[in-house]
């Protein structure tokens, strides 16, 4: 089963206190994760902590689900991070900012893991 | 044991400058005043994965050099450069940024700040319609009704509610909260929409709409509102209109969702025009949510050095800019840059994946006090001291307030100051030697 | 040791009343001295005018500007006075340049001293961003530099003149000098930035402001008190309520009047009045706007307790900036421009708006005319410095463009011919047929300064002045000012030599040297039992009502290169 969404990416307390630790664990745990309301979870058949797959036009990333009341139907959270950032869109419209906020996606329920930060940017050293 | 009053934080725009620290043998063993991500500032330094020595990339890996090698290895690459693409320098005090400038006009690079990917969009809408604006203090002082559109600062600036906005106390405001109309603007219901007293919930992407209706309404043409826009029914915005309206003082704080949403500074241009005609009935200003505690101090430094906020091309010896075509993620999805100087802020992480790639294919040179995916991308590694914890300088709160960061401890890592410092001058001594 | 010997300079030195001699001039470890010796490098001046550096006594070039830069890219690649303004690539001596009227900080610096222009002063440092102004000062090289710090709407201020506590205001004056290294006291539309908090205005001198129970007329009586009692090296520096409104020609003489009471504690007049050109307006509104010059100056030649600068106009882009915050949200809508604000609390407002000034708009030729009416009927040059309030009139890169209008009559002729008729009506200029010579023009320009700030060793050349100095390439007597307008702007546009402090920083119009300059600040003392509990009534209002602790507000050492303190002694 796969939903469409619009993605968005944002500040998180959680984000910014990994700020200047962003090789820890709890920068992957506080990035690494996408948000939906639970009416969208249970659409996609998934559960908090399961993995996700997120796809755009720009790419994929595996995140983890993590439900969220305050999401209106099909808008889906990832925090500002690596794993957002693996499929937002790179287009700055001509005016510089790339578009980081309503990125239309597609998203299921996948076995693979999110990989972790150095492992997210090695793929990019391997391209 | 030294007790240090009224430190500043470094690490939102809120510059919160009441920061008691408590300094034994070298170390902070206690924050007083600090939010969860100044704590986590202050006293992460003794926890977090600091980048304990210059380091220079050799068959893929990043092996430990000393700092004069890693500066002249960076100096070379500098100079072997015909398209160097200089980032972020945020994090960092205005002095270091002075020299990140002036090493950029040397070497004919072309520098950004972070306001590429946060606020830059909001300096575009105030060379459009100008900034209509007022120091955080006049907030506390005034404002009956407040509005944070696209913002959440319950994450984002933890103190800015208490300190200078919903919560705060001031002369014209001395019941605090009771005294204030709090509206929240937003996609989703965040923690600060929890704390409103009105929560408006749009449709993804249609700022620009609402702002327009708005402005339709202040200016007495309700009549061509439709019944619903933006996802909002229009009878909800007549009532946003008049409370608005009918505030003795009021502020709009703004954020990311509306620089980074659709029509991106079209938003911040058509809510410049919204305060402008509000002023026809009310006094009303705008300030933006910055993030990086001294990406306004960038664009201060960069004006009155350059005469441009950001995406300032050296090329052709003086400033040119033109964002949209000078920005950092332009020229990197352009595939333009040879060369990369990423400073006190990470492009590794906050790029989108077409711009990291290009950074993946060039030689990068870092500056930061901690690893960080850049650093995965990166191959000169140079370490710095932290500033307003190990440095001391200058920074500009979001309400474009400078203030002077202190040293709180002593630190075996150079400073930014002097790392950009170094490094002209080894540009200088290859460029001779060439 | 280094000397320098001038010769055959053709002198122009008002300070001495020296009008256009021949003469040397010795310069000795950036001093002027009465002789050198035999090793002095000489610079040859035969058959150049020598004047001391230019002084700008009220010009908007270090914070404030900023926001005007900000708000108008644009401005950086405007080459309207080729040499003087545009994009211009870093070179081995001198740092990349942009701009016309709001140029990068290093293009300031460098055209003034191309100007020949020596000092300037920044016309209004609000306390709070203080720190802000001197970081720009930093930046700027060559010219020394000083600024006037805000005081006209500030809530300790006018809760202390409300209460009558005179000791305490001036208690806190010198400490708001000291906490934003400021030069001296600016009032601009007094009480106007508070009104403006809540988007209102006070319509004149006897408007209460809102909350605060106390009248413009009251503020300024207040502040001048505190500045004479602090015996402060400039007078109160006052830019007057209902400023660009038709009529407000009658509160600027009110206001003029007002100080005629107010007993100069130093050898300087006891009021500044600046950019009088925005204040001398008379008619009822735009439709019957005209210029109400003739009788401010009518006023001002009767009168010996004041000084005041021009304002002059421009014909072209401008950007206004002021701490009129009312005025500047009235251009906004009135023109349909962009409009930048900033409030600064407890203390001011401020505003920023680019603007354009066409002579095919009667109203915009008629301000034009005004600012060269006050000029020209002001029968003292000495009351006077020239200035166009830069950017708010026209930029400083201007100046010489503007004192061909000052010296020739048939160019301001030229000028007046592509007026409308209605333009004509409204102005007495073209009845006006004095033409200054080198020896006012360089009162207007440095000499009146010198006194004004009460700085002996600036604008002059008297053995123990400073040695800055311009040397433009122009003979007088042997050219007409009146006729050959074309040689005078040429000369003025590009000094044969500037020197500062006896360093060469001009030479040909091209730059030679970027030495730093100094910045002048005030330390006024304040006895202990006085100042203390003044204090206490500040740290409530940081306690309570400020968002920077007061720790944190005060400008630190290290902001200050070349620091010049200047001490006064409090007479409580």
């Amino acid at each position: 089963m796969k939903i469409k969404a619009n993605l968005i990416s944002g500040r998180t307390a959680n984000q910014g206190a990994h700020l200047e630790a962003k090789t820890h664990k709890g920068y992957f745990d506080a990035c690494a994760y996408c948000e939906l309301n639970s009416a969208d979870l249970e659409k996609l058949g998934a559960s908090e902590g399961d993995s996700l797959k997120v796809t755009t036009e720009f790419g994929e990333v595996v995140v983890f689900a993590k439900a969220n009341g305050g999401n209106p139907d099909g808008l889906a959270f990832i925090p500002m991070g690596p794993w957002a950032n693996a499929v937002l869109s790179p287009d700055t419209h001509g005016c510089g900012m790339p578009g980081f906020k309503g990125v239309p996606a597609e998203i299921e329920v996948t076995d693979e893991k999110p990989l972790d930060m150095k492992s997210l940017m090695k793929k990019y050293l391997e391209d | 044991m030294p007790v240090i009053k009224d430190a500043v934080c470094s690490l939102c725009g809120s510059l919160c400058d009441d920061i008691t620290v408590t300094v034994e043998d070298n170390k902070i063993t206690k924050i007083e005043n600090a939010c969860i991500l100044g704590h986590s500032k202050f006293v992460g330094m003794f926890e977090h994965d600091r980048i304990e020595t210059p380091m220079i990339r050799k068959d893929g890996e990043l092996v430990p050099v000393s700092y004069e090698e890693a500066i002249e290895a960076a100096a070379k690459i500098l100079v072997n450069s015909k398209r160097t693409l200089s980032y972020g320098w945020c994090s960092t005090s205005c002095e270091a940024i002075s020299g990140a400038i002036k090493l950029a006009e040397e070497t004919g690079s072309l520098i950004d700040s972070t306001a590429n990917v946060c606020h830059g969009p909001s300096a575009l809408a105030a060379q459009e319609k100008g900034s209509p604006s007022a120091s955080l203090g006049v907030i506390k002082n005034r404002a009956d009704v407040i509005v944070f559109w696209g913002c959440n600062p319950v994450h984002a600036h933890p103190r800015h509610m208490s300190r200078y906005s919903s919560f705060s106390k001031g002369l014209f405001t001395e019941k605090g909260r009771k005294a204030r109309t709090m509206t929240v603007i937003d996609v989703r219901k965040t923690d600060t929409a929890k704390l409103a007293d009105k929560y408006v919930e749009i449709e993804q992407g249609s700022d620009l709409l609402l702002v327009t209706a708005l402005r339709s309404i202040v200016n007495g043409h309700e009549d061509v509102v439709p019944e619903t826009i933006a996802g909002v029914p229009k009878a909800e915005i007549i009532e946003l209109a008049e409370t608005l309206k009918n505030g003795k003082f009021v502020c709009i704080f703004f954020g990311m969702g509306v620089t980074q949403s659709r029509s991106k500074y079209k938003n911040g241009d058509a809510m410049a025009s919204l305060i402008s005609d509000l002023n026809q009935h009310t006094k009303a200003v705008m300030i933006g949510m910055r993030g990086h505690y001294n990406v306004t101090g960038f664009g201060q430094v960069a004006t009155w050095e350059t005469g441009f906020p950001m995406a300032i091309d050296f090329a052709k010896g003086y400033p040119y800019y033109n964002p949209g075509e000078t920005g950092a993620n332009d020229l990197l999805v352009r595939e333009e840059p040879d060369a990369a100087i990423i400073a006190a802020a990470d492009a590794g992480a906050h790029f989108p994946q077409k711009a990291v790639r290009h950074l993946a294919r060039i030689p990068v040179i870092q500056i930061d006090p901690y690893a960080n995916p850049t650093t995965e991308l990166a191959d000169v590694v140079i370490p710095s001291a932290i500033v307003g914890i190990e440095a001391e300088g200058t920074a500009y709160r979001m309400d474009a307030i400078s203030l002077h960061m202190k040293k709180l401890i002593d630190s075996k890592f150079k400073t930014d100051e002097e790392i950009v410092k170094d490094l002209t001058v080894k540009v200088r001594e290859l460029k001779r030697g060439a | 040791m280094s000397e320098i010997l001038i010769k055959n300079a053709s002198v122009c030195d008002p300070a001495q009343g020296i009008n256009c001699e021949t003469m040397d001039i010795c310069i000795r470890d950036g001093k002027i001295v009465d002789s050198v010796s035999e090793n002095a490098k000489v610079i040859d001046a035969e058959g150049k005018l020598t004047m001391a550096g230019g002084f700008d006594g009220h010009t908007h070039s270090a914070g404030k500007i900023n926001v005007g830069r900000f708000i108008n890219p644009n401005d950086a690649r405007k080459n309207l006075v080729p040499g003087l303004s545009g994009q211009v690539a870093r070179t081995e001596k001198t740092r990349a340049q942009v701009g016309y009227n709001t140029p990068n900080t290093y293009a300031i610096g460098y055209r003034y001293a191309k100007l020949g222009y020596t000092t300037i002063c920044e016309a209004a440092i609000p306390l709070l961003a203080a720190r802000h102004t001197h970081e720009e000062f930093k930046e700027i090289p060559i010219l020394d530099k000083m600024g006037l710090s805000l005081f006209g709407s500030n809530w300790q201020v006018m809760e202390y003149i409300r209460d009558k506590e005179p000791e305490k205001l001036a208690a806190y004056i010198a400490w708001g000098l000291k906490a934003s290294r400021g030069y001296g006291v600016k009032i601009v539309n007094p009480g106007g930035g508070e009104a403006w908090g809540w988007g209102k205005n006070v319509s004149g001198l006897y408007d209460p402001v809102p909350n605060f129970d106390v009248t413009p007329a009251e503020i300024l009586m207040g502040l001048a008190e505190a500045n004479e009692r602090l015996q402060l090296p400039h007078s109160v520096h006052v830019h007057c309520n209902n400023l660009g409104k038709p009529g407000n020609y009658a509160t600027t003489i009110e206001t003029m009047k007002l100080f005629e009471k107010v007993k100069p504690s130093r050898d300087r007049q006891s009021l500044h009045v600046t950019h009088v050109q925005f204040n001398a307006y008379a008619g009822t509104s735009w439709r019957d706007f005209e210029t109400g010059a003739p009788m401010v100056s009518d006023y001002i030649n009767g009168a010996n307790h004041l000084t005041f600068d021009l304002g002059q106009v421009i014909f072209g882009p401008a950007v206004t900036m002021t701490a009129d915050g009312p005025v500047e949200y009235a251009n906004s809508r009135m023109l349909h421009e962009k409009w930048s604000n900033q409030d600064i609390e407890l203390e001011d407002a401020s505003g920023v708006v680019p603007l354009f000034y066409s002579p095919k708009s009667f109203v915009n030729a008629v301000q034009w005319a005004i600012g060269l009416e006050l000029a020209l009927l002001v029968k003292d040059p000495w009351k006077i410095m020239f200035t166009t309030d830069s950017p708010n009139g026209g930029s400083f890169v201007n100046y010489p463009e503007a004192f061909t209008y000052l010296m020739s009559a048939k160019r301001r002729e030229e000028v007046i011919s592509g007026f409308s008729k209605m333009a004509l009506d409204r102005m007495v200029l073209p009845g006006i047929d004095r033409e200054l010579d080198f020896y006012e023009l360089a009162v207007m320009t440095r000499s009146a300064q010198s006194k004004i700030y009460s700085r002996p060793e600036k604008g002059n050349l008297k053995a123990g002045s400073d040695a800055d100095i311009a040397i433009y390439d122009i003979l007088p007597g042997q050219i007409d000012p009146a006729t050959e307008y074309q040689k005078v702007k040429k000369a003025f546009s590009g000094a044969a030599y500037t020197l500062k402090d006896g360093v060469v920083v001009v030479k040909d119009g091209e730059i030679e040297a970027t030495p730093k300059g100094r910045i002048y600040w005030v330390n006024a003392k304040v006895p202990e039992n006085i100042d203390s509990p003044m204090q206490k009534d500040l740290d409530l209002k940081f306690k309570k009502y400020y968002t920077v602790s007061k720790s944190n507000y005060m400008v630190e050492d290290m902001y200050l290169e070349n620091p010049v303190e200047i001490g006064t002694e409090g007479v409580f």
